[in-house]
């Protein structure tokens, strides 16, 4: 009895190229995905159909050309790092999808891998082709189980009709992959730690380098991308780079998947070329804030520095924007909040989120996270003294850029913000006055 | 999400790295070898950088963010303990940001420590303390409740406070990398992650006490010290564990005279880090409430009574008196835990003063008979010296034979020398065994013998042309990962048609093997074994392996019926004229009798007088208590031994741990000791040697270790070792060749206890701790 | 004797033949050994273990570190309601509120009647539908109060 999320009609603000078969029942099946035009990207690349093959570095090239930047989190150009794994060599290779989508505010690998798997399979096979790999595995989170069964069931009819397996097509390549669950671990999105997962350890961030184009999955060159990173992958190979980067910004090419979620009226996921004003998205295509004024924006997932009503409001969605904005993209989770929600029960569910999530490897990401929670738990019952709204800042600079992996930085980011952007609201839970916005909860209903 | 990308691999065909980088630290500019750490070249430099998870030789962690240092050109902060060194490095180790950032790792890690401090075990020896009081701040901000949890026992000796726990993983490392147990592992996610015993909860595991030893902090105690005293309270006396033949150092905590622990608190013995069971906690033997106060006399009822030292030593002098004036026979047995000069001097005794060669000790290695194969026959071209490896040659080998023995039960310190050469130097190991014994898993080969001994199989190796190879399956080391204990199920080991035809192959390709051989090989098998090794290309070196502390020591001194210290035969007249000129006075030319043919001689009444020193023969050569009654016997121990309850006078002795003087490990490596503790009643055997002699007339002097080690420096071949290496508190290699070692064979005169980790002969019965942990280890 | 039924010891042999190392199904295999026990009990780890080779310890490490994976039992019915952010701001907390009440039970415990059991769960990508949760691995999305007690009905009726 699993819902599925609704499929919504195109904006028309929104440029629909991984999400070109979002709602189309024919991308269930592989004899639907080829009627939709599956397939022509890696036909290209392995010359299938009667073309010449792609030499490989002519497929890196093609995606540089692109300026494809990952759809994960830390916007990588994605064909440069592709071009980091050694020619030849004697160690197997392999392409990793990170499918673990966990970052608070993003649901649109979800989309994806639901709504067009196949394009998935032909994404990670085209890498694989790029790298000489000959395998690749697709990390799906735990709680997706009817993400990982759709996945399974995709990728045996590839099988079955020869696109992946030995001999591909009769092209002489050959590839396999292999869908795989997790089991409950953000962490285990970022790279190594998926890749110690992966390799069935503890999600523990290895120490780098190496890095994963040397020495990645069993200690092998290894590619990992984004699961709409890799899904962007046909349609370059198929249009060409500069079709992509066109539709974006230099250096921004593409369009890329919002996840726009919180107080706004209509929330979903939209695929918008880089570059797009985020006021637009909310007021134009999310159909303006529910419940109040807005108050503030998250614009890449919980991890990035939140935005005032006033900054989010002049910001254009592009890596380089928001980067000078004091802000990551990262992983396009655009999360609206109204002026009746209190920022700091908002910071503190955001550091409940990373004190949970800490793999505990670290001492400054471990100790610290479960003190800010204690603090801002304290705090916003009514107990805080002046001196925490200062606390709060110096512990999470403590965490900040001194462990191991990212998920430290991205703990300490959003409070630091927060504090700094909305000081007024902590001063107002202080000496004994009950949090102003404790009366009645923000949260708008759903109906 | 940000995050650093992944970096562009180093250019292919980079020009080859230089011997040496040079960098600058705080404005001095060092030098160190390509790949050396941070953290090392820093504090080889006296340039300290605090640390809590990096542990020397172990996996790198980067967990406590405790060595943060500033390097030029990275806007991060770098952890000094991963970062490798590189030319032209600019790193700065005092900036107030890197001050700043170890103040709050500190104050990090203090959140959730309960800072128990004045009831902590490690107060005083924590390096939380120490690093408080250096990098951190004098007040806490932390204000939240901390998360409680009861402390775990998980074993006898193991106890687990989870509050305390800084979460460094060394435990969980030394468990497994060090010791290849495995036995620990981390469990939970985040702030609730601990540190997890492998059997739910508790430890199934060697015991070791690593874990314990490594703890930064006092989140591992030791149940056979807790809450008994404060570090400081305590004098800290470096001593030889009086266990096994591998002679580490261990340090004891004494307080008034009482021995409260034994740790390893310096690691500057020729064991460095390494402590097994025994050496940690089984000091406690000389607590035991059966141990020795008084000397003993039968009288008339026949009942052991006490009495004074003064009418005992009469009692003794009087009756050996008696047995010389009626040309009666003595027999004298030594001690594997006595101290070389105690040796030294009791052979003494009884060649120069009783006049009889019967004496012994109870062997467990071959020693003779490798020394005779090893020696320089007359004209022939000089092999390599040294012969004899020391135990920290293991460490640095590029390839062992270890044929026979199981170090790991045997020989702890071997096995973690052995484990460290392969785990950091990449040595071969060959494992030649009947028993699939548990180094297999570092083992490039294993032959597993399914038919015939090793001694068949080294004469095999010696000589492969004659006769039907004994059958052996070969194995290959276990897969990697594999982190089983106690032992990885057989795995289906491979039978190769002349397997060890093979297995001989190979090593033949090794340069410079050190072997190490067991108790199953003895007199020609030993012989064979040096044949074989001299084949070898290179550098052979050998370790023959025996049992107790001082066995090595007991055989360098004499404790033969047919050899003279330092393996000289009785029946050599010169040999006898050099010992007779050193101690004034003539020494019976025919070889006596060894220890079983001495019991016999006493069914026989034909021995009149048995003087036992430290040594509990009747355990392995029962005696006809009847025809006992005729043979005066003295024993002179810690307790009342299956030996001793048969005594006329019993001596009550000091322990090794209570004594000073020198022992020798198996591998012939010297170590001189400082008394540690003090026993009430109780006298070195030394004294009662040389209280005895002076009373029969004869005078050894004073019984002061350091005068009869000068006698035996002098006398002793191979004993003129360094005396500042020695007092540097190093070993120093004993090796005492001769030209040939014509000796009576016995094989069946080699007997090896076989000891767990938790057993050691006689002695390791008196230890409580040892007694629980082996309880523990035995139920089902 | 196999803790497991046929199919699923024979899956798990599938399983850690597909990769190129057995270990690397060991996360997948505790979860289906989870689904067909409801959680994994020290058999299961011993045979889990004994089948790739590893120490128990080494799964117990693994179990810790996985929030789905449990080694007590859970409700039939394992309700996991995300009060993340973007659930947070359109009413999660009060559908776990809500939940808690109707079961009668908190956070992290079971009915009487082994039947439901509830759990706070972080972010479970399903933003752009929040409030929403999960039944097993089912998800429920856009709740109120009123759809989430349709839902649990449901799967009282279905036992
Ligand atoms: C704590 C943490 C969690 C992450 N989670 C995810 C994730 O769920 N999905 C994802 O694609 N990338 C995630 N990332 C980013 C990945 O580490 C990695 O950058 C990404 O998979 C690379 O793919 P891309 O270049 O296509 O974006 C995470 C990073 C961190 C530090
Ligand atoms: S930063 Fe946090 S999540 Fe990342 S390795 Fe350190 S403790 Fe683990
Ligand atoms: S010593 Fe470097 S992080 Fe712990």
């Amino acid at each position: 009895m699993a819902e599925r999320p609704a499929y919504p009609a195109a904006h028309p603000a929104e440029v629909r190229v991984v999400s070109q078969r979002f709602g189309d029942p024919r991308a269930a099946t592989l004899a639907g995905y080829l009627d939709t035009g599956g397939y022509q990207a890696l036909g290209k690349a392995l010359g299938l159909n009667g073309g010449e093959a792609m030499a490989p570095e002519a497929i890196i090239e093609e995606v540089k050309k692109s300026s494809l930047r990952g759809r994960g989190g830390a916007g990588f150009p994605t064909g440069l790092k592709w071009s980091f794994i050694p020619k030849g060599g004697d160690k197997p290779k392999y392409v990793l999808c990170n499918a673990d989508e966990s970052e608070p505010g993003t649901c649109k690998d979800r989309l994806i891998l639901e709504h067009d798997p196949f394009a998935i399979i032909e994404g990670i096979t085209i890498a694989g082709r790029a790298i000489g790999a000959q395998r690749g595995f697709i990390y799906i989170r735990g709680e997706y189980r009817y993400v990982l069964d759709i996945m399974q069931r995709a990728l045996a009819e590839a099988y079955a009709a020869g696109y992946l397996g030995a001999n591909i097509r009769g092209s002489g390549f050959s590839f396999d992959i292999l869908a795989h669950t997790g089991a409950g671990a953000y962490e285990c999105g970022e790279e190594s730690a998926l890749m110690e997962s992966l390799e069935g350890k503890r999600g523990i961030p290895r120490l780098k380098p190496p890095f994963p184009a040397l020495s990645g999955l069993y200690g092998c060159p290894t590619v990992i991308n984004n699961v709409e990173t890799l899904a962007s992958v046909p349609p370059i190979i198929l249009r060409g780079g500069d079709w992509f980067l066109n539709i974006g910004l230099p250096k921004n090419g593409g369009p890329r998947l919002f996840s726009l979620s919180g107080q706004v009226r209509n929330r979903g996921v939209y695929e918008l070329p880089l570059g797009f004003p985020l006021r637009r998205l909310i007021e134009e295509i999310g159909g303006g804030v529910l419940g109040g004024g807005l108050k503030a924006v998250v614009p890449g997932g919980s991890s990035t520095p939140i935005f005032t009503a006033e900054e989010a409001l002049g910001l254009n969605l592009d890596y380089d924007s928001v980067g000078k904005a004091g802000s990551f993209l990262g992983s396009g989770g655009v999360v609206v909040i109204n002026d009746r929600t209190c920022m700091v029960r908002f910071a503190l569910r955001v550091m409940q989120f990373y004190r949970h999530e800490s793999c505990g490897w670290c001492v400054p990401c471990r100790e610290g996270t479960n003190w800010l929670q204690l603090a801002l738990t304290r705090f916003h019952r009514g107990d805080g003294r002046p001196e925490d709204v200062d606390l709060f800042t110096d512990v999470a600079q403590n965490i900040l850029g001194r462990t191991l992996c990212p998920l430290g930085d991205a703990a300490a980011m959003p409070i630091l913000s927060i504090v700094r952007k909305f000081r007024s609201e902590f001063e107002d839970h202080l000496h004994g006055r009950p949090c102003p916005f404790a009366a009645e909860s923000s949260a708008v209903p759903v109906a | 999400m940000p995050e650093t990308p992944s970096k562009p691999a180093p250019a292919a065909g980079a020009p080859p790295a230089p011997a040496e980088v040079h960098f600058t630290v705080n404005g001095h500019t060092l030098a160190a070898a390509p790949g050396t750490l941070l953290i090392e070249a820093c504090r080889a430099a006296n340039i300290e950088i605090p640390s809590f998870c990096y542990y020397p030789k172990l996996s790198l962690q980067a967990a406590c963010r405790m060595c943060l240092v500033e390097v030029e050109k990275i806007p991060k902060l770098q952890t000094a303990c991963t970062t490798v060194v590189a030319e032209g490095m600019v790193v700065h180790t005092e900036t107030p940001t890197v001050q700043a950032a170890r103040k709050s790792a500190i104050e990090f890690i203090l959140t959730n420590h309960p800072l128990d401090c004045p009831v902590c075990d490690a107060g005083g020896e924590c390096e939380l303390q120490d690093m408080t009081f250096r990098y951190g701040a004098a007040v806490s901000r932390f204000d939240e409740p901390k998360r409680h949890r009861d402390e775990q026992q998980w074993s006898p000796v193991v106890y687990y406070d989870r509050p305390r726990c800084i979460l460094c993983y060394r435990c969980v490392r030394v468990c497994g990398e060090g010791m290849d147990v495995w036995a620990l592992g981390v469990g939970n996610r985040g702030i609730l992650s601990t540190i997890l015993p492998n059997h739910q909860d508790h430890l199934e595991c060697e015991e070791c006490g690593m874990c314990i030893d490594i703890c930064p902090v006092g989140a591992l105690t030791s149940g056979a010290y807790r809450y008994q005293t404060r570090p400081w309270e305590m004098q800290h006396v470096g001593a030889i564990c009086a266990f096994c033949g591998d002679g580490c150092k261990t340090t004891l905590g004494v307080r008034n005279g009482v021995i409260l622990r034994g740790d390893n608190r310096d690691k500057n013995g020729i064991n460095g880090d390494f402590l097994c069971v025994k050496g940690r906690y089984g000091t406690d033997f000389t607590r035991h409430p059966e141990r020795l106060k008084s000397p003993l006399v039968r009288d008339a009822s026949g009942e052991l009574r006490p009495v004074s030292w003064a009418y005992a030593l009469e009692t003794i002098t009087d009756r050996w008196r008696g047995i010389q004036a009626a040309h009666g026979q003595f027999g004298v047995i030594g001690s594997t835990r006595c101290t070389n000069e105690e040796s030294y001097q009791l052979q003494k005794l009884a060649r120069r003063v009783l006049g009889t060669n019967h004496v012994d000790h109870h062997r467990s290695a071959d020693f003779p008979a490798l020394f005779d194969a090893l020696a320089q026959p007359a004209g022939a071209a000089a092999r390599p010296l040294p012969q004899l490896a020391d135990s920290g040659a293991l460490k640095t080998a590029k390839a062992v034979l270890l044929v026979g023995g199981d170090p790991t039960q045997e020989h702890p310190l071997l096995a973690w020398n052995l484990r460290w050469a392969h785990r950091l130097a990449g040595a071969s190991l060959y494992v030649l065994n009947r028993r699939d014994i548990r180094l297999r898993r570092q083992a490039r080969r294993m032959a597993l013998l399914t038919h015939g001994t090793e001694a068949d199989a080294v004469r095999y190796l010696a000589a492969p042309q004659r006769g039907d190879p004994p059958q052996a399956e070969l194995t290959a080391v276990s897969p990697p990962g594999d982190k089983r204990w106690p032992q990885t199920p057989p795995s289906t080991p491979q039978p190769i048609p002349g397997g060890l035809e093979e297995f001989r192959a190979e090593l033949a390709q090794e340069r410079d093997v050190i072997i190490v051989f067991g108790p199953e090989l003895t007199g020609d098998a030993v012989q064979a074994l040096v044949r074989f090794g001299a084949s070898l290309p290179g550098h052979t070196r050998y370790i023959a392996m025996a049992d107790n502390a001082n066995s090595r020591g007991a055989a360098d001194m004499g404790l033969y019926p047919d050899l003279l210290p330092g393996y000289l035969p009785v029946s050599d007249g010169a040999a006898r004229a050099h010992f007779a000129a050193a101690w004034g006075g003539d020494i019976p030319a025919a070889p006596g009798w060894n220890q079983r043919q001495m019991v016999e001689a006493v069914d026989r009444r034909e021995l009149d007088a048995l003087y036992v020193v430290g040594a509990n023969p009747f355990r392995l050569d029962p005696v006809n208590a009847a025809t006992l009654k005729s043979c005066f016997l003295v024993v002179q121990d810690l307790f009342l031994t299956e030996t001793a309850q048969a005594a006329d006078v019993v001596l009550p002795a000091l322990s090794l741990y209570e004594k000073s003087g020198t022992v020798t490990n198996t591998c012939g490596e010297v170590q001189s000791q400082r008394r540690g503790g003090s026993f009430e009643g109780a006298k070195t055997d030394l004294e009662i040697i040389h209280a005895l002699a002076r009373m029969l007339g004869a005078d050894f002097g004073r019984p002061d270790a350091d005068r009869v080690f000068s006698e035996i420096r002098a006398q002793v071949k191979g004993y003129a070792v360094s005396l500042v290496q020695l007092m540097a508190g190093r070993g120093a290699l004993a090796v005492p060749l001769n030209s040939a070692v014509p000796h009576q064979a016995a094989p069946q005169m080699i007997r090896p206890n076989h000891d767990s980790l938790f057993t050691a002969g006689t002695l390791g019965r008196y230890s409580a701790t040892l007694n629980a942990v082996m309880e523990k280890h035995s139920r089902p | 004797m196999s803790v497991f039924s046929p199919a699923t010891r024979d899956r798990f042999e599938r399983l850690a033949a597909s990769y190129p190392q057995p270990r690397s199904a060991l996360v997948p295999m505790l979860l289906y050994a989870q689904d067909e026990l409801g959680y994994l009990p020290p058999e299961a780890i011993a045979e889990i273990a004994a089948l790739l080779g590893e120490t128990e310890l080494g799964v117990r490490e693994v179990i810790g570190y996985y929030s789905m994976l449990r080694t007590a039992p859970a409700g039939r019915y394992h309700v996991q309601v995300c009060t993340n952010i973007s659930c947070m701001l359109r009413g999660g907390e009060e559908i776990l509120a809500h939940c808690q009440r109707r079961l009668g039970i908190h956070n992290r415990q079971t009915t009487p009647d082994g039947m439901f059991s509830i759990e706070e769960v972080e972010c479970i990508g399903a933003c752009a539908w929040a409030p929403a949760l999960q039944v097993n691995y089912d998800f429920h999305q856009e709740l109120d109060p009123a759809k989430v007690d349709e839902i649990l009905e449901k799967y009282r009726r279905q036992g």
